[in-house]
């Protein structure tokens, strides 16, 4: 059964559109990464999935209409926002005491257990722990959530490089046990690469890009071309042309490989690369050529 | 929509990979909780009133006695204020504290959470916008009465101990007072007066501060006071009537105010604490029906608030 499974998705506030008719089928244990520039409709498009706010089209997550069975879908779905959301004033014991309370897949022990690998103590407040923590207090709890949907919406945001790190590690060694389904909305493109086994641009409400990580690395390819190669490079139609340090640099689609290699050296494009590629207009050279 | 055969696997499947529910009762005795934690405010702004008035009540029967120099007793009539006034007092001071905690819980009941994004938290739980906004309810119209009550009696007994303390040797019939005193009868007063005003009859002014909280936008206090006002204005100019603040001075005086508060003589009270006479006001019904009315439209609203 697919994870989430939208026909025809669409969204506008006033006149402005946030979703343009997304059609998307997410399967069981998958991490999808959903990147996009700001405005393009990611915090919208999770929103829906979440039954935060009603749409058109249709949508089902785990087999159920989110925006009339929230509740219900809450049960198998967990939910991690940036860092503001944990109440300010809500101790580290009364969150497990009251999260314990209210979910029947809550395993308070192994959220004890993590939060045992931490500097947080059961008695502090969320206002009195630093930004980095209370991600870690919100990823403990979540992850000692036995759900099969965890939607993570730039989660990281404003934290150091080590809080960063640590929460995909721990996300990836003690959570993804490959039948759970993650989506993560992230800036931090570079971070989540290795994490990652699908890929989805988003632009003004629309899905630009949607595929493996293996069909990603199979089709992608980046050379930094010799420069007396470059007009004979360029012939093949990069999707892309940038320059680094007085070399020429060109993204292309579907072509071999071996091909290539003769240009110059190869490599797979991170995905930031691909990211500004597609976001600065589709298939259009020039753009890139004025770098 | 292909929905019946989406979801029937889908909940068979999440049925029988664990225990799924977690009873509707015990949600709402989380959800409560959380209330309290989070609102203190809710058993300690009764307490500490308390605490205040009994140390004014301590002054001034020092100075009863310093005044009388154990010229006792006095007139009988006197000897009865000693207590009974003075336990009004206190009665009063306590509810009218709970009161006024009502109204600022209930305008940012459903305010608050919004405008600190914890709404997001909340609503990542499986518990429904309906058992959120019922918890919340619970607050005014039944912990702060139980808190008032249990305050307010164990502040009069209080009263009655110290009294008996302070006043001994002085002249005065310790158990002559403790009988002026009638502590049952006072008790079941406030509990009926409680229990009648501020948990049925305020439930409609209650749920109008939560349909505000659930919809302000912002400044929930100026939206939930500033139409009643320019109503009574406008009624005032166009038709030179004042229907609508009568309206409002009826439900904020209660439908009797005889069965108020504790005056007079105790036999007085019981008589008029038939229920009966109480629960056959039409009105007090039409208050329900219209504050189940509003908490319904709060619940709904909430499912479609976000942070702000």
């Amino acid at each position: 059964m697919a994870c989430i499974e939208a026909r025809g998705l669409r969204k506008s506030f006033g006149t402005t559109v946030a979703l343009d008719g997304i059609d998307l089928r997410i399967e069981e244990g998958r991490v999808l990464g959903l990147i996009g520039p700001n405005g393009a409709g990611k915090t919208t498009a999770l929103n829906a999935v979440l039954g935060l706010t009603p749409y058109q089209g249709e949508l089902k997550v785990l087999g159920r209409d989110p925006w009339n069975e929230r509740d219900v879908l809450m049960r198998d779905v967990c939910f991690i926002a940036d860092v503001a959301i944990l109440p300010r004033w809500l101790r580290v014991s009364q969150a497990l005491d009251f999260v314990a309370g209210v979910h029947p897949r809550f395993d308070r022990a192994k959220a004890e257990g993590f939060l045992a690998k931490t500097n947080i103590g059961f008695d502090t407040k969320v206002k009195q722990l630093s930004k980095g923590m209370v991600v870690q207090l919100h990823l403990a709890m979540v992850m000692a959530i036995d759900a099969r949907l965890l939607v993570l919406d730039e989660p990281t945001l404003g934290l150091d490089i080590l809080y960063r790190k640590q929460f995909y590690d721990s996300l990836l060694n003690d959570y993804f046990d490959g039948s759970r389904t993650i989506v993560v909305t992230t800036h931090q493109v570079e971070e989540v690469q290795n994490v990652l086994t699908d890929l989805m641009f988003i632009n003004r409400g629309r899905i630009v890009l949607n595929c493996s990580m293996d069909e990603f690395e199979s089709r992608y390819v980046e050379v930094t071309v010799r420069p007396e190669r470059v007009a004979e490079a360029r012939a093949l139609r990069p999707i892309y042309e940038r320059q680094a340090l007085g070399r020429v640099i060109l993204l292309f689609d579907r072509i071999d490989r071996k091909q290539l290699t003769e240009f110059g050296e190869v490599r797979t494009p991170s995905i930031a690369d691909l990211f500004v590629a597609m976001m600065s207009g589709h298939n259009d050279v020039a753009v890139g050529a004025k770098a | 929509m292909s929905s019946a055969t989406n979801a029937m696997p889908g909940a068979m499947e999440s049925g029988g990979a664990a225990p799924v529910a977690i009873s509707w009762g015990r949600q709402f005795y989380w959800s409560v909780l959380r209330e309290i934690w989070e609102n203190r405010s809710v058993y300690l702004a009764p307490l500490i009133v308390a605490g205040l008035f009994l140390a004014g009540f301590i002054l001034n029967v020092l100075s009863v006695r310093h005044r009388t120099h154990g010229m006792w007793p006095f007139n009988p009539a006197h000897q009865h204020d000693l207590l009974a006034s003075r336990y009004e007092i206190a009665a009063a001071l306590i509810m009218g504290t709970v009161l006024i905690v009502g109204v600022f819980y209930s305008l940012d009941a459903l305010y608050g959470e919004r405008r600190d994004r914890s709404i997001l938290f909340w609503k990542s739980l499986p518990v429904s916008d309906l058992t959120v906004v019922l918890a919340k309810f619970t607050i005014p119209i039944v912990v702060l009465p139980l808190v008032a009550f249990v305050i307010t009696v164990a502040t009069q007994f209080i009263m009655l101990v110290l009294s008996s303390v302070l006043l001994a040797g002085s002249g005065v019939d310790i158990a002559r007072l403790w009988a002026e005193a009638s502590f049952i009868h006072v008790a079941v007063i406030v509990f009926y007066h409680l229990l009648t005003v501020h948990g049925l009859w305020y439930a409609p002014l209650y749920a109008w501060l939560f349909l505000v909280s659930a919809w302000a936008p912002r400044a929930p206090f100026m939206w939930a006071f500033l139409p009643p006002f320019v109503i009574c204005g406008v009624e005032k100019m166009a038709f030179d009537t004042s229907h609508f603040l009568s309206f409002l001075l009826y439900r904020l005086a209660g439908p009797d105010a005889g069965t108020a508060m504790t005056s007079g003589s105790h036999a007085d009270f019981m008589s008029q604490l038939i229920p009966v006479h109480f629960f056959a006001v039409p009105a007090l019904w039409e208050g329900v029906a219209v504050a189940a009315v509003f908490i319904a439209a709060a619940a709904r609203l909430r499912r479609y608030r976000g942070p702000i």
